[in-house]
């Protein structure tokens, strides 16, 4: 019934989406965490001008699948070449791998801004104080104080958002890009045996994801020394 | 205990044989057809959410004229053949090409249709400005075939070619124009129509009838049908209805409602409606 | 705009009842795709919990595959996979022909299976998550293990489960867009034959994503009344 040979035949041919499948990831998952800090520590200062259009942002990417906001931001705003054009953005829009990032980095922000502002607010309130009787600036108490705690704080939360990207980037190929996915539904119209290319495409990703999982514990747990193991 | 269970897999077993040559000799009464429902003017859903084209008047008639009750679906193009060989639906009728490579798959009966390949570009571009032409290249006849080839591929060097995944097309860009473009696959012919219109691509290959459809719309008044057709070869035998290798009894079935479509010219009149051209295959 | 409202009426030749119809039917998917989850996710939980190795093994693997693996292969994987099954099954029971799942109840399933990992760790966390001291006073008081559990663990633990719960609800709501590439036609796929064969991508898709938005902010109010109420009388810590 399960053909070994198969799975070895087709395994490098769906490694060679890997590279691409990866960068989606990376990128997007670095530009999404850059745009998540920023739009968590926006929010701290309670600047209704700041604050709301930030809620509304992330309640609109949090709220729609990202299968919508990929064919909106590809195939919907394709339709606007022209005005594109007039600001001088359609190179971005007119490559798929842009869009996709986009797509992605926007997703993730949203998602990611919301694990960090909880973080942030974790922090206990005590420790602000002492840094600022310190004579810490605000600045000083964030750099050193707030966002060390915050971020490792983050940690488990953060480490199912990027498994959750990993796996979000699956949805490139709607866009034309040839990742991982994308090559296992080529390989599927050449032998027709999806159960088998699915597979093979699926262990591919766990192995990613387990591999981030297990990087990311071990993080966490040099980062939290004085925690004794359970 | 264990005894009685080999038996029951034993009658099972035997039964299952015993069913499936009943299955082989009679008729089917009622069956699914499942198309894509995005490729206008064959197959596509218009605005009441109902499927419409040619091949759902060919496949509306095909059913009269078998005396079976037909269900007509929609299904992603790429799911099409792993779906029929799961056993999702029956048949097949979805603009697809009786290719070798099919064949080895799944069955196809008679064809249908006979409708060419070619590009669509802008007419301000090297290879729009070659213009529509009613040429036709059979690739089987390799000397004329590459002649034509060689002659289109200096104007599409470095170009995107747009085109659907998992089809006869994609083959045909692959295998004669893989070293000269970069190809970009998409899931519907539609989504590449639109992106030959936001400029994202410089050009696309369909069948014919399809960029006529396309063209003919008002956002694609710069574009043009560009350079000659293409049949044969890995493009196989024409349009057929695609259908599992073990259902013979309902091939047949099909094969004689579709020899009786094209010999009373209801293929040609259907494909007129529609394709503005007759597609009728040629005997 | 009045080409998009166009588009979008409710009237003759207008897109709107076609996109109202199949919201309901992205609505119905997730609910019965979230319950059927909610009935994985629970058994998965007491799985993980057990103290002995084989159903904890099989509820870690579970949660690991299915929370790893993108839920459009998940999707894909059951859609063939779950017909070549349910095909051998009926040969064993005599049938010869072959045996599909419904597009719907495909949708379904899969959703099941992926919100059930996602939901085992709320229970999971949930269940932790009561003081054990509840489970004692409730033995103290003569009640039986069923008992128990039914009138004063699983009160308590809805209470923690349900912010989790409302996640995967979200999470849910918005996977039920994948299941239109296996030909369902729910909201997405709806929008997409709109976008296709009336080239107007961008409205089909902003309609598209204002609908979802509606759902997921009514029905995320809901999960917010639900907890409130779980909460009354109590002060949070």
């Amino acid at each position: 019934m399960i053909d070994l040979h198969f799975f070895v035949e087709i395994i490098p041919t769906l490694l060679s989406g890997l590279p691409l499948t990866l960068q989606l990831a990376g990128l997007s998952i670095a530009i999404g965490f850059a745009l998540a800090l920023l739009l968590a520590l926006a929010q701290q200062g309670n600047h209704r001008m700041l604050v709301w259009p930030i809620r509304a942002f992330v309640a609109v990417f949090r709220g729609t699948p990202l299968l919508v906001q990929i064919f909106l931001i590809y195939y919907g705003l394709g339709q606007f070449r022209p005005t594109l054009q007039a600001v001088g953005l359609w190179w971005v829009f007119r490559e798929p791998y842009w869009c996709a990032i986009i797509a992605l980095s926007l997703n993730t922000a949203a998602y990611g801004s919301e694990i960090l502002r909880g973080a942030i607010q974790g922090v206990p309130r005590g420790l602000v104080e002492a840094a600022s009787a310190f004579g810490m600036t605000r600045i000083q108490t964030l750099r050193l104080v707030v966002l060390p705690l915050a971020l490792r704080q983050a940690i488990p939360s953060y480490s199912n958002e990027i498994v959750l990207m990993v796996k979000g980037t699956s949805l490139a190929s709607i866009v034309t890009l040839m990742e991982v996915t994308g090559i296992a539904q080529g390989l599927i119209s050449q032998t027709y045996r999806a159960v088998e290319v699915f597979v093979a495409a699926g262990a591919i990703y766990l192995t990613i994801n387990f591999a981030i999982i297990s990087a990311l514990n071990a993080l966490e747990t040099w980062l939290t020394p004085y925690r004794v193991r359970a | 205990m264990k005894f009685n269970r080999l038996a029951a897999v034993a009658a099972a077993l035997s039964m299952f044989g015993f069913m499936h040559t009943a299955l082989a000799e009679d008729a089917p009464k009622a069956i699914t057809i499942a198309t894509e429902g995005a490729y206008a003017p064959w197959n596509f859903t218009n605005a009441d959410g109902e499927l419409d084209g040619l091949e759902i008047d060919l496949a509306n008639n095909l059913c009269e004229r078998m005396k079976v009750k037909c269900t007509i679906i929609a299904q992603d193009w790429d799911g099409l053949i792993p779906a029929l060989k799961v056993g999702k639906f029956d048949v097949i009728m979805a603009g697809m090409f009786i290719t070798p490579k099919r064949l080895e798959t799944i069955d196809f009966t008679q064809p249908y249709a006979i409708d060419p390949g070619g590009f669509a570009a802008a007419k301000d571009s090297d290879l729009g400005k070659l213009g529509a032409s009613t040429e036709k290249f059979k690739l089987d006849d390799e000397a004329a075939s590459k002649a034509a080839i060689d002659k289109l591929k200096p104007l599409l060097k470095g170009k995107v070619v747009g085109v659907q995944a998992a089809t006869a097309m994609l083959e045909f860009v692959k295998k004669y124009f893989g070293d000269t473009v970069e190809i970009r696959e998409y899931k519907t012919t539609e989504q590449h129509d639109l992106d030959l219109a936001a400029g994202r691509i410089d050009a696309i290959f369909a069948q014919k009838t399809a960029l006529a459809a396309t063209l003919a719309k008002p956002e694609f008044a710069g574009f043009t049908v560009a350079g000659p057709g293409f049949v044969g070869g890995l493009f196989g035998a024409g349009t057929g209805a695609g259908l599992r290798k073990e259902d013979t009894k309902l091939k047949q079935m099909l094969n004689d409602a579709i020899s009786a479509a094209i010999a009373d010219g209801t293929i040609k009149s259907i494909s007129e409606k529609w394709v503005k051209t007759d597609v009728t295959p040629v005997k | 705009m009045t080409d998009a409202l166009h588009i979008l009426s409710l009237g003759k030749g207008g897109w709107g009842g076609a996109l109202l119809l199949a919201a309901g039917v992205t609505f119905a998917l997730s609910v019965l795709g979230f319950l059927l989850g909610a009935l994985f996710g629970a058994v998965a939980a007491s799985g993980r919990l057990s103290t002995r190795v084989v159903p904890s093994r099989l509820a870690k693997g579970y949660g690991t595959v299915f929370r790893g693996v993108p839920d459009l292969l998940t999707i894909y994987l059951l859609y063939y996979g779950g017909s070549i099954a349910l095909t051998e099954i009926g040969k064993f029971f005599g049938s010869a022909g072959f045996v599909g799942l419904p597009t719907f109840a495909t949708g379904v399933l899969a959703i099941g299976i992926i919100s059930g990992a996602y939901q085992a760790e709320v229970y999971r966390g949930a269940y932790l998550a009561v003081d054990p001291g509840q489970f004692e006073a409730s033995k103290a008081l003569g009640l039986s293990r069923f008992q128990s559990l039914r009138l004063v663990i699983i009160p308590q633990l809805m209470r923690h489960a349900l912010p989790g719960l409302g996640n995967v609800w979200q999470l849910v709501l918005k996977d039920s867009a994948l299941i239109s590439v296996i030909g369902l036609v729910e909201l997405m796929r709806q929008s997409q034959i709109g976008a296709g064969s009336m080239r107007e991508p961008f409205v089909f898709y902003l309609a598209a994503a204002a609908l979802y938005f509606l759902i997921a902010a009514v029905t995320g109010s809901v999960f917010r009344y639900g907890e409130a109420r779980a909460w009354r009388g109590m002060v949070h810590a």
